[in-house]
């Protein structure tokens, strides 16, 4: 079969998938959408995200200012759309890094057993006693105040949890019968990992991995919330959060929009991934 | 009986011989966090303006002229004797901090975990019970809400909306529980209802998924072709089955909550482990920030330590 009709196969299986699924379809038109924003966010923000308009603050919605100001006077619907920037952008690094680290040490330990894998054992049982925002608020103690280090820290402790799901799917994998016959007609233990092992360890990693992509979205509102992520005056829905707290007691409303923003994109990423879930279960197969 | 104690004991002592070598990794990854610090340690760790005396004396604290290995194992040597150093700002004993600190932030993670518990089980057990009509759907609604929504910003509704609007809780602070309990559990209220929200979620759904499972399989079947009330056969049989699953969710969530409680605790302005790490990270203090980070890794183990040995209570099948 050629590389193209396999694709396309599998584009089908999605769009079959999607349409029996409406809310993980609601979820992921929602998230391509907020992808866009991020990306397009310099084109189509109405005002500068940093721009003060200090005789103009806190002002309730109005034309000019869709959402109204915030304590500067800057305005709130464009420092939303560029705060999903900064969601996305942090979301993916540390959940790359978790899958980058984690899955080739758990297919790793799986498939070789032995010193490797009760070593690796070890090390994930640690990582998984690491409260996680912790280790990354230490990190950036340590490394100095970024949003980036911070991320890092938190996908270092999202990848035992992708270890642990790649050595188990690995374990069973390792027994199958069209392992042991590719070994026989003389593949490398290279190609048996990337050709065959791999590909079927995958499926249980992609549905935790929709799971921590709303883990890491939390963890960086958080750090920039503490004052530890992004810095100002750089937009963030955690830091706009951080703001609102500020002039929690004169104005309660500023501190709607960016929670709906964080909480409406966590839910996606979780639907999308419960969705995928039972999908992707073998005893949930339709004939 | 004193063979069935003999074995309890033996079995603690092969968990605990168990968890020592992660115990030992975790000192190794805090101590390792220094070498994160970029430039040179002390002069970075002193801070501007700092004078050659005091950079001298954080060079000796953390032995830097020696080797890596020298250096931490000399750490690890003080620390397993209760000497987690001083602080490089206050120059209070790190481990003085950390018992001032430490019963505000329990008192919130115990109440959440209580509001947990008190309210997640219930929704399981109505959702389980009516599985599949409006109820259900309307508890995992409710379950995906509370697994999503960031804590601080719920703790910012509930004082906006309970403390400030109605004034029905103080707005910020803590009060410690020896010296007004009534009043100190006032104060943690909507801390621990904020941290709760995770923690009713994941409770509700996998009790519910616990008890569907075990309504619908044969020896439930058997037990009521016997004639057995469904409320007794759950009384009798399922709460064995079911309090494994508690016990897991439980465990798990003791290590979340401890986690997130970081940021509820400055919303709140309480003064717990949260503000006290969070401090200490934004002006470099390393010694409180090493030993918040191995007080929470201790406390973590410990709990997993138990919900080991409960799991032998509960199922005999375990040990």
């Amino acid at each position: 079969m050629s590389q193209a009709n396999t694709a396309h196969r599998g584009w089908a299986a999605v769009l079959d998938w999607l349409r029996r699924d409406k809310r993980a379809a609601v979820s992921m038109a929602f998230l391509v959408l907020l992808v866009l924003v991020a990306l397009l966010a310099p084109w189509i923000s109405p005002h500068t995200p940093s721009d003060q308009d200090l005789v103009n603050t806190l002002a309730p919605p109005s034309a000019a200012h869709w959402l109204g100001t915030d304590d500067l006077g800057r305005d709130v619907f464009s420092r939303l759309l560029y705060g999903a920037r900064v969601a996305i952008y942090s979301s993916f690094l540390a959940v790359g890094i978790a899958v980058l680290l984690g899955v080739p040490v758990g297919v790793l330990a799986g498939f070789l057993g032995g010193w490797f894998d009760e070593a690796v054992g070890r090390v994930i049982d640690t990582l998984l006693s690491f409260p996680a925002i912790v280790l990354a608020i230490a990190v950036t103690g340590a490394l100095g105040i970024g949003l980036t280090n911070g991320m890092i820290a938190v996908g270092i402790v999202f990848a035992p949890q992708l270890a642990r799901l790649a050595r188990a799917r690995t374990l069973v994998v390792r027994q199958e019968l069209y392992v042991d016959a590719a070994r026989c007609f003389g593949a490398s233990t290279g190609h048996i990992l990337w050709r065959h092992v791999l590909p079927n360890a995958i499926q249980p990693v992609l549905v935790q991995v929709t799971i921590l992509l709303a883990g890491a979205l939390l963890a960086e509102a958080s750090l920039s919330f503490l004052g530890l992520g992004i810095q100002p005056p750089d937009p963030s829905w955690g830091a706009m959060l951080a703001r609102a707290y500020q002039s929690m007691e004169i104005a309660p409303e500023q501190m709607y929009a960016p929670g709906i923003a964080i909480l409406l994109t966590a839910l996606a990423f979780n639907s999308v991934g419960e969705s995928l879930r039972k999908e992707l279960d073998p005893t949930n197969q339709r004939l | 009986m004193a063979t069935l104690r003999e074995s309890a004991v033996g079995l603690f002592g092969r968990r605990l011989a168990q968890a020592l070598p992660v115990m030992l990794l975790a000192t190794l990854l805090a101590f390792g966090l220094l070498k994160l610090v970029p430039g040179d340690i002390a002069v970075t760790l002193a801070g501007d303006n700092a004078s050659d005396q005091r950079i001298a004396e954080i060079r000796q604290l953390y032995g830097l002229d020696k080797a890596f290995l020298t250096q931490y194992a000399e750490w690890l040597w003080k620390v397993v004797q209760g000497d987690l150093s001083r602080s490089l700002l206050t120059g209070e004993a790190v481990l003085v901090s950390i018992e001032r600190c430490l019963p505000a932030t329990l008192l919130i993670v115990v109440l959440a975990m209580v509001f947990s518990v008190l309210i997640g089980a219930p929704l399981g057990v109505l959702a389980a019970s009516r599985q599949g009509s409006w109820i259900d759907s309307a508890v995992m609604s409710v379950g995906s809400l509370g697994v999503a929504i960031p804590n601080f910003w719920l703790a910012m509704l509930l004082i906006a909306t309970l403390a400030l609007e109605r004034g029905w809780f103080p707005v910020t602070g803590s009060v410690a529980l020896s010296q007004d309990p009534l009043r100190a559990i006032h104060h943690a209220v909507l801390p621990a209802l904020a941290l709760a929200a995770g923690g009713v979620a994941e409770i509700s759904r996998q009790l519910r998924g616990a008890l569907i499972e075990l309504l619908s399989s044969q020896q439930v079947r058997t037990l009521h072709a016997k004639g057995l009330s469904p409320m007794a056969i759950l009384w009798k049989h399922g709460l064995r089955n079911v309090g494994i699953n508690l016990l897991t969710v439980i465990t798990l969530l003791a290590n979340r909550m401890l986690a997130a409680t970081v940021v509820i605790e400055a919303v709140f302005a309480v003064p717990g482990m949260g503000s006290l790490i969070v401090n200490a990270a934004l002006q470099r203090d390393f010694p409180v920030v090493q030993g918040v980070i191995l007080v929470m890794v201790g406390i973590v183990l410990l709990l997993n330590l138990t919900a080991d040995m409960l799991y032998g209570r509960i199922d005999p099948r375990v040990r």
